[in-house]
């Protein structure tokens, strides 16, 4: 039903913008995973582990994933440099 | 520290915020926003995530249970890392349809729906209760543990009066800045800068406890590390469930909570600001668990056993005698508890005036007497909606006698607004999504979260009998609270979680799938889900007919709710766009629509949506209507589609009318040029017949003169005569009723004809002749007088135009797929290739007449001959000279006669 039209290739700046989104989509999924990480480190009947060694990685992780946000937060500030976005969607498939 | 000290201190803090508060509210009534508008300002608002329960409680927390009270920050450092996939779109939701809280984000989003509406305050109220007595305790206690230490001086209150104090004194501060206005947009500067604030505060007051008990009472990092190892908590228990089930926990309740809502979504301004707390927000939560482990560590370490770990923070300065530390905790765990309580009460209050009382009010007076100033409803019942929300949560607190239970109240409302999760998802994402299932599966989850853990979490025999708690409610053993369905193996938190999460989308998904949603639903579904899409206001479009309504009766109406100024602003503005003067625009469906989305931010989108049906009639639109809204973009597209197509039509069409009308007009030169030329040709001869026989006439002539004068008329009268053959022959070919003479005939015997013939053409020059005798030796069945003719034509005219010194002529014959081509090529100038298009026209002649000595019409002859034998005659560009080419069936097919 909304048929738009459809921009099969992108100037390079717009293209890089698209990759950006991408990565800041799976951020959080990688950083989920590394905090989830330590449930695999130890056998299951033997679950008491080390409060220092595990608040260092798990601070570690923290930092980490602040510091690439902050690297992506600028760049995915920019709006693209055509009308936002004109049409990224080329059927839509949750058409009713 | 006397008590009174205390309270001198609390209150000088309180009103140094209100300070804050006023000169923040001032410049953002002058407009002047600047930092107010600040990204900072923004991510620190979002800090009244970390409520009391964080500031005293995660230090509890941890003493209790290691590293895990880190789900409850890791879980939204990983939503807002991630806010490209929800917050973002959260974010431009509420700025393009004015949301004014959560419970109004999915009333409108599900057809803007008041019973929705009033689903989600309920369950929001309830929720939050609890939570709020939490705060109120936390003060209280904190209170205690100062007065506790320090017996002398004024007596301190009880614990209730305390609260009841605290209590009021929030109230107060709430409805003096949280209800001062009713905005178009429902924002609050005064009160965000103030809970900035106060966010510096706690976490400054965090971070220096953590660093006095790193660096003051341990020996640096390195000690505190040894410590950590040879304390209680050196190992620490992970339950993977607890683990990943509080990560999510705490993720979706950022989301879902009414406060995080208000700050994150209702003040904010663009997505700019929510790009800077994608990675600011997660560090100040950072900052904020950066101390928890050693704090906790060092309590049980230093503090005498038995004492609370909730309270370490302020108990473990005051223990070692650094008052001013202590103080500046106790003013962070104030800041906590205050912000938290004063945007909860806001948001909540805008729920319920905007969702219960007002619809309630609509519908008790449907005929609203025109002269009452409906903002005062508005207002007074914001303001009393703080009061009540304070005082129920006082006497949640007062019932419960502060008891270790509310402790564990922050999970338990995190799982209660968890609730609204995947209605907010689900609205956001996918548009089948209707209105009764996200009613469904709100009431689902709510009675499961209701049953299996808010009730359980009192404890046995205060509401649910101990009966119930251990065989289930009827002695249904599957019933049971903390195990349904016989799953004993969950912790009872997450076994909420899970069951009344699972049930909650299962509900949802089914009855979404089952139900169709009204027209309103499908295009709020649209708006929602396509928002980044969507042109400015093209939803706006959606909604409403052209009514009977007239403009001065909204204009009232919006009076009375926007104020008059606001209102007579917008109207004013929106007749401008009209392109009308006054004060009165058209009552257009856009008009219609920014009207309700401008109401919508003062009274939320159900309520504004009900008004405006009362004056305009029930909303008119229909399925088709909102089909024929959706087709006419892609109509339009098509539309211009096609004209695109057919306006390159046009330009080609264009191009070849332009091309026969340039070579009509040379034809018609040509023809007024021949005209002359042809009586010029006729009277050369007729001239010189004339006057030789007028000569002949006179007599008295040798014989000799008579037979030379005889011969010249001779010649002139062939020359006639000739020119007249043409003309008829051309004439008779062109009404196709030429005879033709067909018979077998060789190529080779054919060429030489006509070489032979045309000799007498400029005999002066002699050619070089190229031929392939052998692949001449075709057999054709065709008219052979006919098609020596065009040869000779073709071969007369290169020995006329060829004038290259050593001039060649070359003849090529081809047999291909039942067709002969003949080329006849010579080395001259060739011909321009403006006209090509023009030589083989009757009359046609390219170089002046003297040197072709004809009337033009050999190739024209030639033409129709070639059409006659069911071939053509072309010219062959790019041959290095002139150049025909001559093409004809192998046999003649006389039925094509």
């Amino acid at each position: 039903m909304a048929r738009r039209l459809r921009i099969p290739f992108l100037p390079r700046r717009d293209y890089r913008l698209r990759r950006l989104h991408d990565a800041a989509r799976l951020l959080p999924l990688f950083g989920l995973f590394l905090i989830v990480l330590p449930i695999l480190w130890s056998a299951p009947d033997d679950v008491a582990r080390r409060t220092a060694s595990d608040g260092l990685y798990l601070f570690g992780v923290w930092i980490g994933l602040i510091l690439v946000a902050a690297l992506f937060a600028r760049g995915l500030a920019t709006p693209p440099s055509e009308p936002p976005e004109p049409s990224v969607v080329t059927e839509d498939p949750n058409a009713l | 520290m006397p008590f009174s000290l205390l309270v001198l201190a609390c209150l000088a803090y309180v009103v140094f915020l209100f300070a804050v508060a006023f000169v923040a509210e001032r410049r953002a009534k002058m407009g002047w926003f600047g930092f107010l508008r600040s990204p900072a300002i923004y991510t620190l608002s979002l800090s009244i995530y970390c409520t009391a329960w964080t500031f005293y409680g995660a230090v509890g927390y941890a003493a209790r249970s290691g590293l895990e009270f880190l789900t409850i920050y890791l879980g939204p450092s990983l939503v807002f890392v991630g806010w490209w996939w929800v917050l973002r779109k959260l974010v431009r939701i509420g700025r393009e349809h004015r949301v004014t809280s959560i419970a109004d984000l999915i009333s409108s989003r599900y057809g803007k729906s008041t019973f929705l509406g009033v689903i989600v305050t309920v369950m929001a109220v309830v929720a939050a209760t609890p939570y709020i007595a939490l705060q109120l305790q936390s003060v209280v206690l904190s209170f205690g543990a100062f007065a506790s230490a320090t017996p002398e001086g004024m007596a301190p209150p009880d614990a209730a009066q305390t609260a009841i104090w605290v209590a009021a004194g929030l109230a107060l501060f709430t409805i003096l800045f949280g209800t001062r206005n009713l905005d178009a947009k429902e924002q609050h500067h005064g009160i965000v800068t103030a809970i900035a604030v106060e966010a510096v505060v706690k976490l400054a007051a965090l971070i220096a406890v953590g660093a006095w008990v790193v660096w003051g009472l341990a020996d640096g990092v390195g000690d505190m590390m040894s410590r950590i190892d040879a304390s209680p908590l050196a190992a620490w228990d992970l339950k993977p469930g607890r683990w990943t089930g509080l990560i999510f926990l705490a993720g979706a309740a950022v989301i879902c909570l009414p406060r995080m809502f208000q700050v994150m979504v209702v003040e904010a301004a663009d997505e700019r600001q929510m790009a800077r707390a994608s990675w600011a927000f997660p560090a100040y939560l950072m900052g904020m668990s950066l101390f928890i482990v050693p704090i906790a560590v060092m309590g049980l370490e230093r503090m005498p056993a038995g004492s609370n770990p909730d309270l370490f923070v302020l108990s473990l300065p005051l223990a070692q005698g650094q008052e001013g530390l202590a103080m500046l905790a106790f003013l962070g765990g104030f800041s906590s508890a205050t912000s938290m309580v004063i945007v909860e009460a806001i948001a909540l209050a805008t729920m319920v005036s905007n969702h219960v009382v007002l619809p309630l009010w609509l519908r008790l007076r449907p005929a609203m007497d025109v002269s009452r100033d409906l903002r005062r409803v508005v207002l007074l019942s914001r303001r009393l909606g703080i009061v009540g929300v304070l005082a129920l949560s006082y006497a949640y607190y007062r019932a419960s006698g502060g008891s270790a239970a509310l402790a564990a109240m922050g999970l338990v409302a995190f799982v209660g607004v968890v609730q609204f999760l995947p209605a907010i998802l689900g609205g956001l994402f996918w548009r089948g999504a209707t209105r009764s299932g996200a009613a469904a599966g709100l009431l689902v989850g709510f009675a499961v979260w209701i049953y299996a853990l808010f009730l359980p979490s009192f404890g046995p025999d205060v509401i649910l009998p101990r009966t119930v708690l251990e065989d289930g409610a009827f002695g249904i053993g599957w019933l049971r609270p903390q195990a349904l369905f016989g799953v004993t193996r969950l912790d009872p938190l997450i076994h909420a979680v899970f069951w009344s999460m699972l049930l909650n989308i299962a509900a949802f998904f089914t009855v979404s799938v089952l139900t169709f949603p009204n027209p309103v639903e499908r295009a709020q579904g649209e708006a929602f889900v396509n928002v980044f899409d969507a042109a400015d206001g093209s939803a706006g479009r959606l909604g409403w007919r052209k009514g009977s309504v007239g403009a001065e009766e909204l204009l009232v109406m919006a009076q009375r709710i926007l104020g008059e100024d606001a209102a007579l602003d917008h109207f004013r503005a929106a007749a401008m766009g009209q392109g009308k003067d006054g004060y009165l625009p058209d009552p257009t469906p856009e008009f219609l629509s920014g009207f309700e989305s401008r109401l919508a931010g003062s009274v939320g989108a159900a309520t504004s949506h009900a008004m405006v049906s009362q004056l305009v009639g029930r909303s008119a639109v229909s399925v088709e209507d909102l089909m024929a809204v959706a087709n006419e973009s892609a109509q339009i597209m098509e539309y211009s589609a096609r004209l695109e197509g057919q306006q390159g039509e046009l330009a080609r069409t264009a191009g070849a009318l332009r091309e026969a009308n340039a070579k009509l007009q040379e034809l018609s030169r040509q023809k007024d040029s021949f005209l002359s030329q042809i009586s010029h040709e006729l009277r050369t001869p007729m001239t010189s017949i004339r006057a030789f026989s007028e000569i002949l006439a006179e007599g008295d002539l040798s014989p000799g003169i008579v037979a030379k004068y005889g011969g010249i008329i001779h010649d002139e009268a062939r020359r006639l005569t000739r020119l007249l053959d043409d003309l008829l022959d051309l004439s008779v070919l062109e009404n196709g009723a030429v005879q033709l003479n067909v018979a077998l005939t060789s190529i080779r015997e054919i060429v030489d004809r006509a070489l032979l013939a045309a000799a007498s053409t400029r005999p002066e020059r002699v050619f070089t002749l190229h031929r392939d005798l052998v692949a001449e030796q075709i057999f054709v069945q065709t008219d052979a007088d006919r098609l020596t003719q065009v040869l000779i034509n073709l071969i007369s005219n290169a020995r006329k135009y060829c004038d290259a010194p050593a001039p060649e002529l070359r003849i090529v014959v081809r047999q291909r797929a039942g067709r002969i081509t003949v080329d006849v090529i010579d080395n001259g100038p060739g011909i321009a290739q403006g006209a090509q298009g023009l030589i083989f026209e009757k009359f046609a002649r390219l170089s002046d007449q003297s040197r072709a000595g004809g009337a033009g019409l050999g190739l024209a002859i030639c033409r129709e001959v070639m059409l006659a034998l069911g071939g053509s005659v072309r010219y062959l560009p790019g041959q290095g000279g002139a150049a025909f080419r001559v093409t004809l069936p192998l046999r003649l097919a006389l039925a094509a006669q």
